[in-house]
């Protein structure tokens, strides 16, 4: 493991010793912030949550934030929804949703991806033809409506939403590291490896793998905002996880029934979706920027 | 140039037929769709006899050669739920649909061509920050979201306009405002990066040298090749606002595909969903077909027939 991070750290020092503005160090900084804020939300939930999420009040339901309400302010800073929920508490439980999702399945996919293309960079032939046959077929579809079409056909659900987001975005992945191992192939030192005898897992794994991380980490990050976008979106058509659960994308779906009477239920939530997908869509320009500024699109 | 075409076109065919096929395989792997027509106290005879109706009864290869038979035929089968033919069912939805994201897409060039052409000629001024700054929130921001935000500050606030419905140009803003957002969000970060590349060649530091107005420069130089990169993405653009559209529709209340694939999705009316996947996808590689051939004609250097000979 130690190689890929001297690979990762020689290049960030290389592109350090270049141009950098002074400005993208703070916007990377504002973003490892935002996101921070999000993690430590979802982890402390049961301590930072004012409320029981789910704990229903019919009396004091559509109450409006705290600041609003000119009796028993403060109670519920950010109000409640249609019955009696806390708003606040139910955002801070719905991070959990939106990180488990995006950081499994991103996960997941650059795994599958990576490996895909490295098969198929490395070894030509067959695998090759087969999978950027199959990348260009993915790659040439309307990404939301692959994700509809599997969640159609699958049906709602935590799984599902994973199997979504590896269905539809394993080719970026795929793509950028197969051309990366094409031209890796042809260096001196997988020649060398193969020359002093080295199998090919061996090259493949230890000697392309940690020079290819550094790009798959700069597109994960990259794709986690997208993912969370996707999921919320998804759970917003009620495609998603189930009612009961917690998540921004079924809050807004609420919201979105008494935008006349409750503009805190369809306001708030897209706001954690908004910080979220902006800390990591920084922090991703920024280790792009310092690792890999070739991966810019 | 004509062979590159009929290569494209065929290309483009085996793209919409590898979906049909991954539609298929999916949707007889999972799920009977049986269960979900027939109550559970029907008896087994019963189900077999409607088995037998719907083709379902076949080996999985003969379903696919009539499913793909019935598809060259324009037939995909009716919807389980309102009896019609599925194609009829999608086609009535896909002018709103197209509507909706032809209109997200002029806003989205209106607003992100200027902004990103504005941001790159006064790069590093608290102008080009505020531009750059606003479109990283743009891109952060879910569709359906900035859908809801226009609907508290122009319906319920303002009350300039419906909140949802179709028909007429009023009720066609605010979902366009939402789907085009973000991809004017996107457009204005390409124009801006495009532009600073083209800012920097010689031929515009000639056109300044002879004596021509910043203006002129900036448009006629500098913007017409800024605008070759650009025009490209706009075609995968389409996609990302028909995707947009898709989740926005339900927003609004707009009769468009996406609707349509939702509310089928829900009522597991598996031909629908099938119909809407095939259509939206043919359409999508037709827009993408359409744009590759055109990309040449826009910049004489890209000639399409030499760069097949390379």
């Amino acid at each position: 493991m130690a190689s890929w991070i001297r690979a990762l750290a020689s290049r960030t020092a290389e592109s350090a010793s270049g141009e950098t503005a002074p400005r993208l160090d703070l916007s990377g900084a504002v973003g490892v912030l935002m996101i921070a804020v999000v993690i430590i939300a979802a982890i402390l939930a049961p301590i930072a949550a004012p409320h029981d999420p789910n704990a229903q009040d019919l009396m004091g339901r559509l109450k409006p934030p705290g600041w609003q309400s000119p009796f028993g302010g403060g109670r519920f800073l950010l109000g409640t929804d249609q019955l009696g929920r806390d708003v606040l508490s139910r955002i801070i439980y719905g991070s959990r949703i939106s990180l488990f999702v995006g950081i499994v399945s991103v996960a997941i996919t650059a795994a599958i991806g990576t490996m895909l293309g490295l098969v198929a960079g490395y070894y030509r032939g067959v695998a090759e033809s087969i999978v950027m046959r199959c990348v260009d077929l993915v790659m040439s579809l309307p990404f939301m409506l692959l994700a509809l079409a599997v969640i159609g056909i699958t049906g709602p659900g935590i799984r599902n939403l994973v199997l979504v987001v590896v269905l539809t975005r394993w080719a970026r992945y795929t793509r950028v590291i197969y051309g990366q191992t094409l031209s890796y192939s042809e260096r001196e030192f997988v020649e060398a490896a193969r020359v002093i005898g080295s199998s090919s897992p061996r090259i493949l794994f230890q000697h392309l793998l940690p020079n290819l991380l550094p790009s798959t980490i700069v597109l994960a990050t990259l794709d986690l905002g997208f993912v969370i976008v996707l999921e919320s979106g998804l759970s917003f058509l009620g495609l998603g996880v189930p009612p009961t659960v917690p998540t921004w994308g079924t809050m807004l779906s609420d919201g979105r029934a008494y935008l006349n009477t409750a503009w805190w239920m369809g306001t708030f939530p897209g706001m954690a979706i908004m910080i979220t997908v902006l800390g990591f869509n920084l922090l991703g320009d920024w280790i792009r920027d310092r690792m890999d500024p070739t991966l810019r699109v | 140039m004509f062979k590159y075409v009929i290569r494209r076109l065929l290309y483009a065919m085996l793209t919409v037929l590898g979906v049909v096929t991954i539609v298929f395989i999916l949707q007889r792997t999972t799920g009977d769709p049986i269960a979900v027509l027939l109550p559970a106290d029907v008896p087994l005879e019963e189900q077999a006899r409607f088995r037998a109706i719907l083709g379902l009864d076949q080996p999985l290869h003969i379903q696919y050669v009539k499913f793909l038979m019935g598809m060259v035929r324009g037939d995909l089968g009716y919807s389980y739920r309102q009896g019609a033919p599925a194609l009829t069912l999608v086609l009535e939805r896909v002018p709103p649909t197209l509507k909706l994201a032809a209109a997200g897409m002029a806003i989205a060039i209106a607003i992100g061509l200027p902004a990103g052409v504005l941001a790159a000629v006064n790069r590093g001024t608290a102008l080009d920050r505020l531009v750059m700054s606003s479109a990283l929130v743009g891109q952060a921001m879910p569709v359906y979201w900035t859908g809801i935000l226009l609907i508290l500050l122009l319906s319920v606030r303002l009350r300039w306009l419906p909140a949802i419905g179709y028909g007429g140009v009023k009720s066609l803003i605010m979902p366009a405002l939402a789907v085009g957002s973000y991809s004017a969000a996107r457009i204005a970060r390409m124009t801006r990066s495009s532009m600073l590349d083209v800012l920097r060649m010689d031929y515009v530091r000639t056109a300044r040298s002879k004596g021509l107005n910043n203006r002129s420069v900036v448009v006629g130089h500098a913007l017409r090749n800024a605008l070759i990169p650009i025009v490209t993405v706009l075609g995968m653009e389409f996609g990302s606002l028909m995707g947009g559209s898709v989740i926005v529709e339900t927003v609004f209340a707009w009769p468009g595909v996406g609707r349509l694939a939702v509310n089928a999705i829900m009522g597991r009316d598996y031909p629908v969903v099938q119909a809407v996947v095939i259509v939206v996808s043919a359409i999508f590689v037709l827009i993408n077909l359409g744009v590759d051939l055109t990309y040449g004609l826009l910049d004489p250097r890209i000639s399409i027939a030499n760069s097949r000979k390379r």
